[in-house]
């Protein structure tokens, strides 16, 4: 399940519904980012999210697809919120469920790596210096090519 | 005609986030595209003076530079994503 919004979430009910009634599920694995209030040396403000409607819900669709086909999955859960958001908020949950914890773990951490270098969110931070576009990450790109290894 | 948009610090600095475009004569891929976007004056040049730095999606996909483009296509330029 996908879903891109500018409200909060609240973890404990996401998860709680994501696997309400599904019994075959024995482990089930969720990551949630927040707004951090440094990059690197420099203190940050709110921060703003900019996203491209229609296709981050095609590449975050493409993503979750990609784990199911990976792993034996019986539910997955990406939630991406776009907008202004302050230090200490929550920014994205993602989630997936299995029926035993290997897959569980690899499937959330595979989520969060594509979801990092594909699907096309921008953040824009307000720095003491002004606003500032953050840049992308090598260690991002890295994280994502290591799941192209085969194992 | 194509859609073409743009995103974050490309949208800034063409001062542009949507607009419908006759596809100039000549002009096959992204890189013809890109090529053609550097001439359109100082907005723009500055915007895609870095070649590399600038990614491009065709109908909501990313693509490389030598990706066809062709009338009808949603075409997208942005800076490298930084969600999550």
């Amino acid at each position: 399940m996908i879903r891109v919004q500018e409200h909060d979430f609240d973890l404990g009910q996401a998860l709680k519904l994501l696997t309400d009634g599904n019994h075959g599920i024995g482990g089930l694995c969720s990551f949630v980012g927040l707004v951090r209030d440094m990059a690197g040396d420099a203190a940050v403000g709110a921060m703003t999210l900019e996203h491209y409607p229609g296709m981050t819900e095609k590449a975050l669709e493409e993503i979750e697809a990609e784990a199911c086909a990976r792993w034996p999955l019986q539910a997955t859960l990406i939630v991406h919120r776009v907008g202004k958001l302050e230090p200490g908020d929550q920014i994205v949950l993602v989630a997936a469920a299995s029926a035993h914890r290997e897959a569980a773990f690899d499937a959330c951490h595979y989520l969060i790596d594509f979801l990092k270098t594909r699907a096309p969110f921008w953040k824009l931070e307000d720095t003491p210096d002004g606003p500032k576009w953050v840049d992308a990450r090598n260690s991002d790109d890295e994280a994502t090519r290591r799941w192209m290894t085969p194992a | 005609m194509v859609k073409i948009l743009y995103f974050a610090w490309v949208r800034e600095r063409t001062g542009t986030a949507s607009e419908d475009v006759a596809l100039p004569d000549g002009i096959a891929s992204v890189k013809d595209l890109v090529e053609w976007q550097r001439g359109r004056g100082d907005g723009f040049a500055e915007a895609f003076a870095e070649g590399d730095l600038v990614r491009c999606a065709v109908n909501q996909s990313h693509v490389a530079l030598d990706h066809p483009v062709k009338d009808g296509d949603e075409i997208a330029f942005f800076p490298p994503v930084t969600g999550g």
